[in-house]
């Protein structure tokens, strides 16, 4: 008896820690029917009027795309000096190792409150306007560290015969490294960029100290928190999550098959 | 691999073609050009910042000087001043983190195990809950940190059925508190703890537990004897990843807090930048913050952490 009790306890814990995380999505998903006019705090009735017309509120719109654009080059300028530093430090040498690697790891040891008031300093003191440029180079800083720290992983992990036995069969080491190389970091990459996407996109602490009046998606809900925010932003806010379910589960079906069609091999 | 060898002298002599000399070279060289453009950024935006931060911090502020003007000093003051004016807000911040970190792990490692070792053989199930566990990551964490402000509001029903059992005074509230800035930094991080302790624990060896059931242990003495030593990297790396955000962290506070007793020390950096104009002290107290944390992580890592973490 004491035995089948204990099998349910860390199902149980773990089971009621996954509600735990899902009851706030949950209430933005509920709250985005909710017809709610300008505040959406309590509940006044179902309507589908929010998910027909999302930009209904004012500035709801604009900041997403803000916040879109933003992610998007941030995420890719990350992802891309993100990888070429791991790729280099790992397959070539250097002198200056270990000042590399702090200068690597120390970004993810920082609070984001110091590396956006860091950031606020040098600004300030170069005289740069705040604005769309210095979130961009604000968030490819943060993002770039989770890049090289994912990807390097990746490229350790790779086993160095298969290039050696490329240039074996009269491969270029060019050719070897499109053909062999790359294709096998393409999943860690890809990760890379998504991570640094949702944190861009998220980021609501270093965008705050480094644009000036630029709004992002996650700055106009803070804003509009003090005084109510409108149910679009919960229509926002649930498609983002639906969509991330997708990209997730498509990855996940992605990798499963390809398991199983390597075990088949 | 290598070609070189040490001949009787000591001297290392290279055995390599003048050829493959060159082309190791050229290699070299396209390393520094993969390495650099991005090093350059680091140190840019990353490296240069902090010093500017570290001078900023020592600023003075002249006699009649307006607001938001000031001069390069070596003003050392500073620190004296935040410190002793914010030493509250600074212990709290810590206090709040680690009351969070240890309340995540409490609750993280049960869901990391759950879908790591438990649900191993139902792919399905396993599937699900770790699509759950990762999609928070893409939906806005201050949209569901003021979701659960009103959650937990006066008038909605988690306060009104816990006033109505007498568990929560029929005057006390659920938001404002410590408790709701110490629940939102453990709700929000906890994705951040999960992760990595799942990824240590999906490569546990069950046969392992099988093997000390054998020799008479209990369920509770193998974990604590064989799966938590072997998970520890994870709990060690989610640890990290929850602390030091958390202790920054400002979001959680200002919209689950009030102004008496939960304000953390990103607040009032925050404040000083912003509505204050005091850099100079804003920027001490960012520095300190860091500094900190950087020694607070180091005697961490000198203590529990392992060589293959780093």
């Amino acid at each position: 008896m004491k035995q089948k009790i204990g099998r349910w306890i860390i199902p149980g814990i773990g089971g009621l820690a996954f509600v735990y995380l899902l009851v706030p999505i949950a209430y933005i998903f509920v709250f985005s029917f909710n017809d709610a006019g300008r505040t959406n705090l309590e509940w006044r009735g179902f309507t589908f009027g929010n998910w027909q017309n999302p930009c209904g509120a004012p500035a709801v719109c604009e900041s997403l795309v803000n916040s879109l654009q933003v992610g998007v080059v941030a995420t890719i300028v990350s992802t891309a000096l993100g990888t070429c530093i791991a790729i280099g430090l790992v397959r070539y040498k250097f002198r200056f190792r270990k000042l590399t690697d702090v200068l690597i790891i120390l970004p993810l040891a920082t609070p984001e409150v110091v590396l956006g008031a860091s950031l606020l300093a040098q600004f300030l003191n170069l005289g740069w306007e705040l604005g769309y440029t210095t979130i961009v180079i604000a968030h490819i800083v943060f993002c770039m560290s989770f890049v090289i720290v994912t990807v390097r992983a990746r490229v350790s992990s790779l086993d160095p015969r298969l290039e050696e036995a490329a240039a074996d069969l009269y491969s270029t080491p060019r050719a070897a490294f499109w053909k062999i190389t790359f294709p096998l970091l393409v999943p860690g990459i890809v990760a890379a960029a998504l991570l640094s996407f949702a944190m861009s996109f998220d980021d609501f602490i270093i965008t705050n100290f480094n644009s000036g009046t630029f709004q992002t998606f996650p700055k106009f809900i803070y804003v509009a928190a003090t005084r109510g925010i409108p149910a679009q932003a919960n229509v926002i806010g649930s498609a983002m999550f639906i969509a991330a379910l997708l990209v997730v589960i498509v990855g996940q079906v992605m990798a499963y098959r390809r398991r199983k069609r390597l075990a088949q091999r | 691999m290598s070609k070189m060898v040490m001949t009787k002298k000591g001297k290392i002599a290279d055995l390599r073609s003048a050829e493959e000399i060159k082309a190791e070279r050229r290699k070299g060289r396209t390393g520094v050009y993969l390495v650099v453009p991005g090093m350059l950024v680091l140190f840019l935006f990353f490296a240069l910042p902090v010093i500017v931060l570290l001078s900023m911090s020592l600023y003075a502020r002249p006699e009649g000087a307006e607001i938001g003007e000031f001069v390069p000093a070596l003003e050392f003051g500073n620190y004296v001043t935040v410190l002793s004016a914010y030493w509250s807000e600074l212990v709290r911040s810590f206090g709040f983190a680690l009351i969070a970190t240890v309340l995540a792990l409490l609750i993280g490692y049960p869901m990391a195990y759950l879908v790591a070792v438990r649900l191993r053989q139902h792919g399905l199930l396993q599937g699900i809950l770790l699509v759950l566990l990762i999609a928070p990551f893409f939906s806005s964490f201050i949209l569901r940190t003021q979701a659960w402000k009103q959650i937990l509001a006066d008038e909605g029903w988690v306060a009104q059925t816990l006033k109505l059992i007498a568990v929560l005074p029929a005057d006390g509230h659920l938001t404002a508190t410590p408790f709701a800035v110490v629940a939102g930094l453990t709700y929000n991080f906890l994705p951040f703890m999960v992760l990595p302790i799942y990824a240590n624990l999906g490569r546990l060896d069950t046969r392992l537990l099988e093997a000390s059931g054998d020799l008479y242990a209990s369920p509770m003495t193998s974990f604590f004897k064989v799966t938590l030593p072997l998970s520890a990297p994870g709990v060690f790396a989610g640890t990290l990843l929850t602390f030091i955000p958390a202790a920054g962290d400002y979001v959680n506070a200002a919209l689950l807090g009030n102004n008496r007793n939960t304000t953390m020390i990103g607040q009032v950096i925050d404040s000083r930048f912003f509505k204050v104009i005091d850099y100079p002290g804003a920027a001490a107290l960012s520095f300190i913050l860091m500094l900190s944390i950087l020694i607070l992580v180091t005697l961490y890592i000198r203590r529990f952490g392992t060589k293959e973490l780093m």
